[in-house]
């Protein structure tokens, strides 16, 4: 017996009410991807006619294209701009030390805390002082440093797990800090740098409460979801988002398979704790 | 073992971006709260006029308050079925552990917008879940109250942070040595006593990590009341909202955003020296 709490009958109305909670997560989900495949639209029950026009009719909107292509040039630079920072600043916060270190490492993390819609409206007011027009760039600018917390959180983490002798044998045996960088430092965080692009990218794939003041002309793919969630629902919005389900599946479990390799279970846990 | 060229390097580029793209726009936040608009035009001069008008007009306590029940509730509720099945999970799922966990994480991730779409669906008045119910002849009528109410928001949330709530709360009973749990057994307590006394004991900070997240999250959201609250369940932030939309007084909308921002961060400030004090060594 391995200090499992002894129970007389609990254990199976427990697992009971486990169950329950996984049918609560997972039955709106259900119910979304049945109804994108009924005729008769959004609601009532049961579903009856099988069709797939929602999803021919899916296919043939530019408009939702559009916006998908323009989430996926966002997120792509989010990724790209957190990563960049967000690897320096968990080589500063690992490495060096300068004044008001403590304040930089909460003040990283702050986009991550805080309500979404006072960094998206702080980041507005700074777009407008600076007087820069709202776009795709102001929204990637946003993404991009707003997500820098979890490239910096994923990629401090992963090393804090490195193991320092590798770098210090490079430096004795004469390479430049630069050579000893690109050689043994970013190859071991490869795979912590994969986790947390995969993140972050699904991330700023899904980013609504920040975009929504950063937006302008051009919509993201959530944008253009919720400006027509406001107009009436159809169908068709059941298969774009069945369709982004099937995608953030895909991406997460890639993450989680990634993430688990790239760090101990203790140190997975750890991370978690929000 | 670094050089001092080495350690600039790392430094001032995060420093230089942080400060300009994060530090100055709160900065702006924080002053404009202090600014006031006159003729459509945001003036500055500075005072606390916002703060007064805060403090004045009861709308903004009510909305408030009303705000931290729905918050108080989704973290309650969020707490009520995250734990449990965060302590099957550690204690009873034996094998399956692995893969439940997965499960619990994917719903995480996906999409906010797509869960509070599925939840609209089912609640509206043509929804599934009137569907249903007339269907298997409960009501015959369809019943309106479902959607568009602060209870929708409460569901609809709790939906959504409860994956949230479950990961420390796992992390942390995963983390409670299991021949502590075994000693108090041989020790004669039923499992009652050992969840209570010890169990539950060395899993609050992780339920304190879980109930603020939860909590802090609801506080400042303002995408579920449009999408499935209506006007009875506006919260605080969709005030923010409205005035830096259609209301157009900005610095208002700051002064509410620093509230929102400061009761944020005291209560993390608060739960942190909690979670220590509460931590097993």
């Amino acid at each position: 017996m391995s200090g499992e709490p002894k129970h007389t009958r609990s254990p199976r109305l427990l697992g009971l009410y486990a169950l329950a909670v996984f049918a609560f997560l997972y039955l709106p989900i259900v119910v979304l991807v049945v109804y994108s495949f009924n005729r008769d639209g959004v609601g009532g029950f049961p579903p009856r006619h099988f069709t797939w026009n929602w999803y021919q009719q899916l296919f043939g909107d530019s408009a939702i294209w559009d916006s998908v292509a323009n989430s996926l040039m966002v997120a792509a630079g989010a990724v790209v701009l957190s990563l960049t920072l967000g690897l320096l600043a968990a080589l500063a916060l690992d490495r060096a030390t300068f004044p008001g270190k403590s304040i930089f490492r909460r003040l990283v993390l702050l986009p991550l805390i805080l309500p979404g819609i006072i960094t998206g409206l702080s980041l507005l007011m700074f777009a407008v002082y600076e007087g820069l027009q709202l776009s795709l760039l102001t929204v990637f600018l946003g993404h991009g440093t707003a997500l820098i917390s979890v490239a910096t959180t994923e990629l401090f983490a992963g090393l804090q797990k490195m193991d320092r002798s590798q770098e210090e044998a490079s430096l004795d045996l004469g390479a430049t800090p630069w050579q000893s960088f690109w050689r043994v430092t970013l190859p071991n965080l490869k795979l912590s740098l994969i986790a947390a692009g995969l993140l972050i990218f699904t991330l700023s794939m899904d980013e609504i409460a920040v975009t929504f003041f950063l937006i302008g002309r051009d919509n993201t793919l959530p944008l253009e979801i919720w400006a027509r969630l406001r107009r009436g629902i159809t169908p068709e919005i059941n298969a774009v988002s069945t369709l982004i389900f099937g995608v953030s599946v895909i991406l997460i479990l890639i993450w989680y398979q990634i993430r688990a390799r790239s760090m101990g279970k203790e140190a997975q846990e750890l991370l978690e704790r929000p | 073992m670094y050089s001092r060229a080495y350690k600039t390097i790392v430094s001032l580029p995060p420093l230089v971006w942080i400060g300009m793209f994060l530090l100055l726009p709160y900065a702006l936040m924080f002053a404009h709260s202090f600014w006031l608009v006159r003729n459509g035009m945001i003036v500055h001069h500075w005072g606390l006029r916002n703060y007064a008008t805060l403090f004045q007009n009861p709308l903004y306590a009510e909305v408030l308050f009303r705000t931290m029940r729905i918050a108080a509730g989704v973290t309650l509720l969020s707490l009520l079925l995250g734990y449990p099945l965060a302590y099957y999970m550690s204690f009873h799922a034996g094998a399956r552990k692995d893969l439940l966990y997965q499960l619990v994480i994917v719903p995480l991730w996906v999409s906010y917008l797509v869960r509070g779409y599925a939840w609209k669906t089912i609640l509206g008045s043509d929804g599934v879940l009137n569907g249903f119910l007339q269907y298997i002849h409960i009501t015959k009528e369809p019943v309106s109250f479902f959607l568009y109410s602060p209870f929708a928001v409460i569901l609809m949330l709790t939906h959504i942070y409860t994956p949230f709530v479950f990961l420390p709360l796992y992390a942390s009973l995963e983390h409670i040595p299991r021949n502590l749990v075994e000693a108090s057994h041989d020790l004669g307590a039923g499992w009652r006593a050992t969840f209570l006394r010890v169990i539950l004991p060395l899993s609050l900070p992780g339920l304190l990590a879980g109930a603020t997240f939860a909590f802090v999250l609801t506080l400042g959201d303002f995408l579920a009341p449009l999408l499935v609250g209506g006007p009875s369940s506006i919260m605080i932030a969709n005030i923010v909202q409205s005035l830096f939309g259609t209301a157009y007084d900005w610095p208002l909308g700051a002064s509410i955003s620093v509230c929102i921002l400061l009761l944020t961060i005291s209560l993390l400030f608060l739960t942190e020296q909690l979670e220590k004090k509460w931590a097993y060594q």
